[in-house]
């Protein structure tokens, strides 16, 4: 199981360390450096490495390396996962996962991991068991136990450790009992350069913010559920009724949270909101290039584009781009080679358009390479697969919550080939 | 208020003032300074210096304050066990407490302290928290006796731990059940064959309820386990992966694909025809791909696991090519996966999409992902026929980018599909050939090289190019050494006129000049047989190539097996069987696939490798047709009705080995040229061509004792008067068993009758697991043990084994009679091979007849079966034949002398029984001698002559 575990910055300092076994020397660490040297940029660090006693295994998340450390066999995604839980522990009690953060909280989240395992066994990692026994920093509250003495840690075993829905305390008390649910679609699509989509699905997820009194069961219906290709559910939602009736049944957790993740994906057309008609070029003769690029609308379901913005990685011979953009603004990191085109709202009547001229390192060739772009946006109100909610219904609880579903499509991995 | 102020230090001494704070009487100071502490302690300064300190606080009712304590106490009790003793006091009352929170506390704390006067005063406490009212206590002391039994499993087995923990698997709470399979699993790691998890049926119904409701860890525990359970019938099988197949849609991928790991593996046992088995397979597909949807190291882990999948059962995700399109963002170990599962699923439906996508990657900018992609494309051609001619077009493009190393890339792939598809795609060579000069990759180099001297009689200036390389010979690579002598043999052979002067460089540079033993080796093998028989070494070296295969880096069939069984574990991230790196002194059980093809044996054995040999299945085995199948069988895995089997490539290799083996032996073992010496000084040599008679050394895994040995050998051979014992020949050449070569023998010692082997590991990586097994031969020879190689071999080291035999195995005549099929198997692969052990061995002790009995039997026994052969060239006397012949267990009855002949009546009888009567005639001054069988199976005649004339002559 889970031996150690050390937090490790971008320069590559270890700032943390923890051990839930006898104590690993952090030396250990080297081989990961070593990796982390060859693999020049910090994504391409490989997630496990071998090294001749132990196993690493890492992940990266807000420029921080999460590393463990393991013995014996154990499952990598098991790991990987918790690694991740635990970032989302630090980002959920802190607001967000940083070096200087965990600094300032080294005690609490030193506590916090000796909660979420024991001899590397996972003991709590729910949100809401932790919370109650390590209760996360609030200034009203420090202030408070430097006045009383009390502490922020819980001397009550969370109820809902070892009940059947470990994921929801008892005793949940509002005045105003709301359940909010956002639909949130990310297109993920590979477009080649004539325009034809190569690739394309959409990675769904429905949020939660769920504060209800008392134990309510909710349950949701939605108006095309064979949309939907594979599901994947918060463990409070009850497989057999969405097996049988295609129907989200649960008594959902206290707070946010993650309902559902789903995908959608070849067997259902997916649409493309926006389409791009683009060309760069680098000329044989002389150190320059040319660039245009427009954007217009394609199947937007009737609504607006916005947040619209490309990112261009430019090859390492690029030196300057001097170019117009008739909406939005354009920028050109020279350290990272990035362009970045930020446009905005997409106005169908006057398309936005990038156009110019690149200039290259003299006497570099011509590159091989031609840079993708990257589109991001946004659209608000829709749901680009066509899912849609139909009913969202209470039982167990007498009074009557608010209730509310909001939709939004945004660009996920949505890539264009030159 | 943030902790980053517990960092902040004064000029007196950060110890000093905390030593002051700890001791303060105000319990909020007590509490900051402790606080303090654990804040150095995260960042890995020592503060150990304050143990009697910190303990001291220990006692309080705060209960932050107690797990700040005890937070620090496990850093540090190690260091300080004798001050960690007064702590013990608090832990017993702490684990009477009236609060489940302290109990567990307490005892999950206890556990951490890796001191061992500690831990005995923790039985107690834990024996108690085990049988707990409360479920919170029980399932954190289960836990904890894992932890116990890490600092000292004796004391946990004295103490009756281990029962304890299996009861609670049993117990009420599901969790409580999950984290007693999670510490039963681990305790279990180090004692593999102890049975902790003992699984049956109501265990295992009692997990699946567990599974529903426990925690998303608990439930990867309780699926790993029920992965290592062997269902009864399908039935079961079946009703198992119902309760388990809910778990796909589980929102942690871990749990996921340790589903599907237990989906996988249960699966074998259903039939195929069963409408489920349909089911299941459709529904493994969407969980997949979802996996790829996750963050990056997950995608990675899950993306090393499809690619044993698809190698598996290619229909799950056989439709879902386009999710492992390549994106410019993901990271490199994800981009190099994807593109391997993509080759993977390649066919003839969807080949135009993937090398479209695959020429967009040969653009990009990463240099090990832009060379993958080229070669992807050329296993694209050798995979999909359709496709070779867009395949190499696609490459001649890209040749034409002229980018270094997508060129050089080009050109390896390129001889590769001159392999699959010979003389159909040479007008391309003109275009190599131009970009001859920028080739400065050995493996480049190399390939190209191969192309010209294969295809030298259609290159006009091949001469010119090769001797263009050949003026820095000294400074190529072996590989390259050894592609350019072979290749200008092949010149030479194609155009013996025009390159006789090259030919000799080559050689003379390859023998003379090179201390690289395989390079002089190999310089020696063209120079003998271009000078003995050019037409013999033509038939050698311009022999027809066998074509290669589609797959070229296929996972072999048995460690797939066992890979599938280890989804979603280091094991499957590498690719390796669990054996091969997990931490040496943990035991390792082998997982097999167990299939409902099999012939109901439907439990499965832990086979822990050695003991892999065991009866075949007694059936009749009517033709060499299933020969090969049976032989596969050999490792305990039933064949199994999907996927090919992978027959037809074993059969190949058989056939070729004797063609090398066999011929190449002959041609150099008759001669005595005055290389002996240098035969004798490479070891390598010695081996390889059987010259020297083989050592002896009795004992198992004795190490080689090398070139000297060998020579006293010489020396010594002749005095032992004895049993004639063969000299060892190779029987498996390293070329064909991916590195490992077996040399070997078959003596017969008072009685019983060994095997003895040398296998030599040439491969780079250990080999291990070794077990054999015999194919079914015609005296019923069986090993009569395992196969004792108990410690791995590394690269260039060599073991002597010797196998003792028994002769009651199953019986089946083979051609030639003295032949044996072996197959051997190791952690790499299982390789086959066939050789001839001479009849002797069978010859039993008591085989001298009664004079009497003797007379009678040779009237008895129809002249018909009579037969009689010459053996010439022998010069010695009836009495030293007859001393000889005995040592080989052939007993002389009575001798008579007829006009200066003499008569020697002698009888042997084999261990079926079988008796042989000899009539052998020898006249003084003459060396032909003749022989006269007579045996009531005359079939064994021929080798019964055979093994007179070995003996007579050595």
């Amino acid at each position: 199981m889970i031996h150690s575990l050390f937090l490790i910055n971008h320069a590559g300092d270890i700032f943390l360390e923890k051990h839930w076994k006898s104590v690993i020397s952090r030396s250990v660490c080297d081989y990961f450096f070593e990796a982390k040297e060859k693999a020049v940029e910090p994504e391409n660090v490989p997630p496990v490495l071998q090294t001749p006693h132990h196993y690493l295994i890492s992940i990266y998340r807000d420029k921080l390396f999460f590393l463990s450390v393991v013995q014996t066999e154990v499952p990598p995604l098991f790991v990987i996962e918790f690694l991740h839980r635990v970032a989302d522990t630090i980002q959920d009690y802190f607001g967000e996962c940083s070096e200087s953060l965990i600094n300032d909280n080294v005690v609490t989240v030193y506590e916090l991991l000796e909660e979420m395992l024991d001899n590397g066994f996972p003991l709590a990692t729910e949100s809401n068991v932790l919370k109650e026994m390590i209760r996360p920093p609030t200034i009203l509250r420090s202030v408070v136990n430097t006045l009383t003495g009390s502490s922020n840690v819980g001397d009550k075993l969370p109820s809902g450790q070892l009940s059947s829905i470990p994921w929801r305390r008892a005793g949940v008390k509002y005045t105003n009992n709301e359940a909010y649910f956002d639909v949130i679609e990310e297109i993920d699509a590979i477009v080649d350069k004539s325009g034809t989509t190569v690739f394309a699905e959409i990675q769904g997820v429905i949020e939660a913010s769920v504060r209800l009194t008392g134990m309510p069961d909710l349950s949701m219906t939605f108006m095309n559920p064979s949309l939907l290709d594979d599901v994947s559910f918060h463990p409070c939602v009850r497989f057999k009724r969405w097996e049988s009736e295609r129907a989200l049944s649960f008594i959902p957790p206290d707070g946010n949270f993650t309902l559902m993740n789903y995908h959608v994906s070849s067997q259902n057309l997916v649409t493309i909101p926006v389409y791009v008609k683009q060309n760069i070029c680098f000329f044989e003769t002389g150190p320059c290039g040319r660039l245009d690029i427009t954007i217009g609308p394609k199947q937007t379901m009737g609504k607006t584009v916005e947040a619209l913005m490309v990112t261009i990685h430019m090859p390492k011979a690029v030196l300057s781009a001097n170019l117009t953009a008739t909406q939005g603004n354009y920028s050109y990191d020279l350290a990272t080679k990035v362009l970045v085109w930020d446009i905005g709202k997409l106005n169908p009547q006057k398309l936005p358009n990038l156009r110019g001229s690149l200039s290259l390192q003299s006497g570099a060739p011509k590159p091989e390479d031609n840079p993708s772009l990257n589109i991001d946006l946004k659209i608000q109100q829709v749901a680009i697969s066509g899912l849609k909610v139909s009913r969202l219904e209470m039982n167990g609880e007498k009074y009557k919550p608010f209730k509310g579903v909001k939709y939004l499509t945004k660009a996920g991995n949505f890539q264009v080939r030159t | 208020m943030t902790d980053s102020k517990y960092f902040t230090t004064t000029k007196k001494g950060e110890i000093f003032e905390l030593k002051a704070e700890l001791n303060s009487d105000k319990k909020e100071k007590k509490k900051e300074a402790v606080k303090k502490v654990i804040a150095s302690m995260t960042v890995g300064k020592d503060v150990s210096a304050l143990f009697p300190d910190v303990v001291n606080c220990m006692q309080t009712d705060n209960l932050e304050l107690k797990k700040l304590v005890y937070l620090y106490l496990m850093n540090y009790a190690k260091s300080q066990p004798d001050m960690a003793i007064m702590a013990v006091n608090t832990f017993v009352k702490d684990c009477e407490d009236l609060n489940p929170l302290i109990r567990a506390l307490a005892v999950r704390t206890m556990g951490c302290i890796r001191v061992d006067k500690i831990t005995e005063y923790l039985c107690e406490p834990l024996r108690k928290c085990l049988k707990d009212e409360d479920p919170y206590v029980r399932k954190t002391a289960a836990v904890c006796v894992a932890k116990l039994h890490d600092i000292n499993a004796q004391l946990v087995e004295d103490q009756g731990f281990l029962d304890t923990l299996k009861d609670l698997i049993s117990d009420s709470n599901p969790m409580v059940v999950a984290n007693a399979v999670a510490a039963l699993s681990e305790i279990a790691e180090s004692h593999p064959n102890s049975n902790l998890l003992d699984l049956n049926p109501q265990t295992i119904n009692k997990l699946l309820t567990a599974l529903n409701e426990c925690t998303e860890w608990g439930q990867i525990f309780i699926l790993d386990c029920l992965a290592n359970y062997s269902p009864r019938d399908d039935r079961e099988s079946q009703s198992i992966c119902e309760r388990v197949t809910p778990r796909l849609s589980h929102a942690n991928s871990a749990v996921v694909l340790s589903a599907v790991k237990v989906l996988m593996k249960f699966m074998e046992m259903l039939p195929k025809d069963l409408d489920y088995y349909g089911t299941l397979l459709k529904k493994l597909a969407p969980p997949l791909v979802t996996l790829l949807s996750a963050e990056p190291e997950l995608q990675y882990v899950a993306l090393r696991n499809i690619n044993l999948i698809v190698q598996r059962r290619p229909e799950i995700l056989k439709h879902e090519m386009k999710v492992f399109f390549v994106k410019y963002n993901d990271p490199i170990y994800v981009k190099l996966e994807k593109l391997d599962i993509m080759i993977r699923l390649a066919s003839q439906a969807n080949i135009a999409q993937v090398l479209a996508e695959l020429k967009e990657y040969a653009t990009e900018v990463d240099v090990d992902f832009v060379r993958k992609a080229v070669r992807a494309i050329g296993r694209c051609a050798i995979k999909v026929e359709q496709s070779a001619e867009r395949c190499v077009s696609t490459l001649l493009d890209l040749i034409q980018t002229k980018v270094n190393y997508v060129v050089q890339e080009a050109i390896v792939v390129i001889k590769d599909i001159f392999r699959k598809y010979p003389n159909k795609y040479e007008s391309v060579i003109a275009t190599l050939c131009e970009h001859l000069e920028s080739l400065d990759e050995p493996e480049a180099r190399a390939a190209m090289i191969w192309i010209v001297g294969e295809y030298a009689e259609r290159i006009d200036n091949a001469d010119e190019l090769l001797e263009s390389f050949l003026e820095g010979f000294h400074d190529e690579s072996t590989q390259v050494q050894l592609q350019l002598l072979t290749a200008i043999v092949k010149l030479f052979l194609k155009k013996p006129t025009e390159t006789q002067e090259l030919v000799q460089q080559v050689l003379s540079l390859a023998t003379q000049d090179s201390d690289n033993p395989d390079l002089r080796d190999r310089g020696y093998i063209y120079w003998r047989l271009l000078s003995t028989d050019p037409v013999a070494a033509k038939e050698v070296v311009l022999a027809e190539k066998p074509l290669i295969s589609e797959e070229t880096d296929l996972i072999e069939p048995t460690l797939l097996e066992e890979l599938i069984c280890h989804i979603g574990t280091l094991a499957s991230v590498y690719h390796k069987p669990p054996s091969a790196f997990v931490e040496g002194s943990r035991g390792v059980q082998h997982k097999r696939l167990t299939s409902s093809a099999g012939s109901g044996e439907s439990v499965e054995s832990p086979d822990t490798g050695s003991a892999a040999v065991s009866e075949a299945p007694p059936a009749v085995i009517p033709s060499q047709g299933d020969l090969l199948g049976d032989l596969l069988n050999l490792d305990l895995t039933p064949p199994t009705s999907t996927g090919p089997p992978p027959a037809a490539a074993p059969g190949m290799q058989l056939g070729a080995m004797d063609l090398l083996g066999g011929g190449l032996d002959s041609l150099m073992g008759d001669e005595s040229e005055p290389l002996g010496g240098d035969i004798g000084g490479s070891p390598a040599m010695g081996a390889g061509f059987g010259a020297p008679p083989a050592a002896m050394p009795a004992s198992f895994n004795a190490p080689i004792s090398g070139g000297l040995d060998d020579l006293f050998d010489l020396g010594g051979g002749g005095m032992t008067m004895g049993t004639y014992i063969p000299p060892k020949t190779v029987w498996l050449p390293a070329m064909k068993a991916k590195g490992l070569e077996i040399s070997g023998t078959f003596v017969r010692r008072s009685g019983v009758i060994q095997m003895e082997m040398t296998l030599n590991n040439k491969a780079m990586s250990v080999m291990s697991d070794f077990a054999i097994q015999f194919n079914r031969n015609s005296f019923g020879l069986a090993p009569a043990g395992p196969l004792q190689i108990l410690t791995p071999i590394s690269p260039n080291q060599s073991i002597e084994a010797a196998l003792p035999l028994s002769t009651v195995g199953p019986v089946m005549k083979m051609e030639p009679l003295n032949n044996l099929q072996v197959a051997v198997k190791n952690n790499i692969d299982v390789f086959y091979f066939s050789c001839q052990y001479p009849i002797s061995m069978l010859f039993l002790e008591d085989g001298k007849m009664e004079r009497q009995v003797f007379l009678a039997t040779w009237k008895d026994i129809p002249n018909e079966n009579e037969s009689q052969f010459q053996i010439k060239d022998c010069h010695l006397n009836s009495d030293a034949a007859s001393n000889k012949l005995q040592g080989s267990n052939i007993f002389t009855i009575a001798k008579r002398t007829v006009e200066g002949q003499d008569m020697l009546y002698q009888s042997m009888k084999l261990t079926n029984g079988i008796w042989v009567l000899a009539e052998l005639r020898v006249q003084a001054g003459n060396p032909n001698y003749t022989i006269s069988l007579k045996c009531r199976a005359p079939e064994v005649s021929q080798c019964v002559f055979q093994n007179y004339e070995t003996v007579l002559k050595n």
